[in-house]
């Protein structure tokens, strides 16, 4: 049977990453991998899916961007107020040593991410697995619209091994255009076995996954569908035309999955159920 | 698996198990996975006029003896639904059963003559939703007026056989089914959840957004069990019992009472995708210890 294994516990922590990007800090062990995902409840409000930014072992972060009604019933809590925890759900991204991962992220995509980079490299931070990953090196590739966007800098730039690319819509920071653009030459130039990971719009991974394709390179993809039980009986999230639950099946899924999902990048589905085209 | 082949009305079905109403039943592709998963048929999520986003989260929860939800009859609309469908029978010719929900009379009959323009090979018609009930009143399914006037109008508008979905909860859910009966009903589901309630001790508050919601799962088979077993010796129509199959002894026993084919939903939770494999594998089993041939053999038997 699913766990759901329901808390319903005070924030301890919140931190004012950008405008309309906190993090919410949790003392709880919640025993997460990266790319797994919580659903929260503001009771009389909502529960949605949330990737999990942080995970030390003994405590955890969520990263929210304020958009609707439940977000921005979130941005109003303060510390020791309470909220329902249910999970973790959902598969992970993969742990493998001798390797050189790509992370590429866009907007709170570089939450989940952030969490994988430092399971990998800079434990105990990162939780789960205590032991720093052998011969991994990081290349963390954000993308946002400007300077001020750009999630993590800080948190980045302390993991070892890992070396940041930013790139801004507007040229504030870094490289002026997407992301995308630099992830080829980052591909060749590698020395080691890469695998590209990504969590963000859905437009990017697709390129992403269109180059590592091309490019016949190992990838992970977080693919986001509207989540309703988090746990496969719904079946909100099921994805054409292979029809799996991408709450259970994913969010996380390789290469060769990601490619049989032929509606990703092309539409999904609303809370109704109905189709809409990206 | 031959000895669970079972004859519903006009169709064959390779097991009696069916995918209920509401559990994986959105798209084609999930469906379909249900038929690879062992389903002998399915029935789609329950399809309305216009399209619904349901209530907000929490709609479901589950425990190891029940599960709970209040979904509240999200659905993308009959004239999309019926396009999902079609797709699925180009996946499989496994037996499809649509579903709809209305809350006038009139308005099933414009459903229905939607959705039957689709490849359905059944239609089941629910009138036994106990968590809408801030929007639509108390179900048709306490109803013995509201049952007989919805049948008639499904019937008169329906290509294909009409299964009414009742209640267990109603304590004359026998009397109803033979109300539908005599109103032309092909087929009797039995049934829909029964209404409860989860509190969250800690929030101190109901779990579900809608308070109230729908109990399924392990605590529903014997309400259920019950039902169809009272609903047998009044009726001729035959009956899909559904509330609670877990197991493959669950599904012996409904069929004792009486059911043609199980609805299997909430299973899904407690023993995965492909519970509806385990659940024939189980049938089988018992049947060749017991010596039974084929479920026609037993079917009522405990009435006996
Ligand atoms: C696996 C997964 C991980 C996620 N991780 C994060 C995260 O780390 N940080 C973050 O800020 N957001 C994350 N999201 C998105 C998050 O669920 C939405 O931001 C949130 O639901 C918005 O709710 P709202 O009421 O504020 O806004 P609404 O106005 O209700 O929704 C705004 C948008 O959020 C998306 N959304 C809403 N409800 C859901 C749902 N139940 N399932 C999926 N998408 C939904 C839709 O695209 C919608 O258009 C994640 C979603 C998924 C599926
Ligand atoms: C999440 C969920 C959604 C449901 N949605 C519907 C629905 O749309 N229409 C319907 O007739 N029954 C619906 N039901 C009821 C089921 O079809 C079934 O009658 C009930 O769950 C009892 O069977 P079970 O114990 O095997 O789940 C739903 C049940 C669940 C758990």
């Amino acid at each position: 049977m699913e766990n759901n294994n329901p808390q319903f516990i005070p924030i301890s922590k919140i931190v004012e990453e950008a405008q309309d990007i906190k993090t919410f800090y949790f003392e709880h062990s919640l025993n997460s991998k990266p790319g797994q995902f919580i659903m929260l409840w503001v009771p009389e409000h909502d529960q949605k899916p949330f990737s999990i930014a942080y995970d030390d072992g003994k405590s955890f972060g969520l990263t929210f961007f304020k958009r609707g009604p439940t977000t921005t019933k979130l941005f109003d809590m303060k510390v020791g107020e309470r909220v329902g925890i249910e999970g973790p759900f959902g598969t992970s991204f993969s742990r493998k040593p001798d390797t050189h991962y790509i992370m590429v992220a866009g907007g709170y995509g570089a939450a989940p991410l952030g969490f994988l980079a430092e399971s990998l490299l800079s434990p105990p931070a990162g939780g789960g697995d205590a032991r720093r990953a052998e011969g991994v090196g990081v290349d963390f590739c954000v993308g946002a619209r400007n300077k001020d966007l750009v999630l993590f800098k800080n948190r980045i730039e302390k993991i070892p091994n890992t070396k940041l690319h930013i790139a801004t819509d507007d040229g504030s920071e870094g490289h002026k255009g997407y992301i995308t653009d630099i992830l080829s030459n980052l591909i060749d130039s590698a020395e080691k076995k890469v695998l590209v990971v990504t969590c963000g719009p859905e437009l990017m991974e697709k390129k992403i996954l269109n180059i590592c394709n091309e490019k016949n390179t190992d990838c992970e993809i977080s693919i986001e569908r509207y989540m309703k039980c988090g746990v496969g009986i719904c079946g909100q999230c099921a994805v054409d035309p292979i029809g799996i639950c991408m709450c259970k099946e994913g969010p996380v899924v390789k290469r060769e999955l990601a490619n049989k999902i032929t509606e990703f990048g092309k539409y999904h589905r609303d809370k109704s159920g109905k189709i809409i085209y990206f | 698996m031959s000895k669970l082949k079972t004859r519903f009305l006009d169709k064959e079905f390779k097991n009696p198990i069916v995918l209920a109403s509401g559990i994986l039943g959105l798209t084609a592709a999930s469906m379909n996975n249900a038929v690879n998963n062992g389903c002998g048929g399915v029935t789609v999520k329950s399809v309305s006029k216009d399209a619904r986003p349901g209530h907000p989260n929490p709609t479901m929860t589950g425990t190891d003896h029940y599960f709970i939800n209040a979904v509240g009859l999200s659905n993308p609309s009959v004239a999309e639904g019926i396009k999902e469908f079609a797709k699925f029978k180009e996946m499989t010719n496994a037996p499809l059963v649509g579903s709809i929900f209305a809350g006038t009379p009139d308005e099933f009959a414009e459903v229905t003559e939607i959705i039957c323009q689709s490849p359905i090979d059944f239609l089941e018609v629910n009138v036994s939703c106990p968590n809408v009930s801030k929007e639509f009143g108390t179900p048709f399914a306490y109803d013995t007026k509201a049952v007989e006037v919805i049948t008639k109008k499904v019937k008169e508008k329906s290509t294909v056989p009409v299964i009414i979905k009742l209640t267990p909860q109603a304590w004359n859910v026998a009397e109803i089914a033979k109300v539908a009966e005599d109103a032309g009903a092909d087929a009797i589901c039995a049934g829909n959840t029964i209404s409860g309630m989860a509190i969250d001790i800690r929030a101190r508050k109901p779990v579900l957004h809608n308070k109230q919601g729908g109990v399924s799962g392990p605590a529903l088979f014997p309400v259920a069990l019950k039902a169809v077993y009272d609903i047998y010796k009044t009726v001729k129509i035959p009956i899909i019992g559904t509330g609670g199959i877990t197991t493959g002894e669950d599904a012996i026993a409904m069929v004792m009472a009486g059911a043609s084919l199980l609805g299997v939903g909430s299973a899904v939770y407690y023993r995965g995708q492909d519970v509806f494999e385990k659940i024939n594998n189980e049938m089988t089993e018992f049947m060749k210890k017991e010596n039974i041939n084929s479920l026609e053999e037993i079917r009522g038997i405990a009435h006996k």
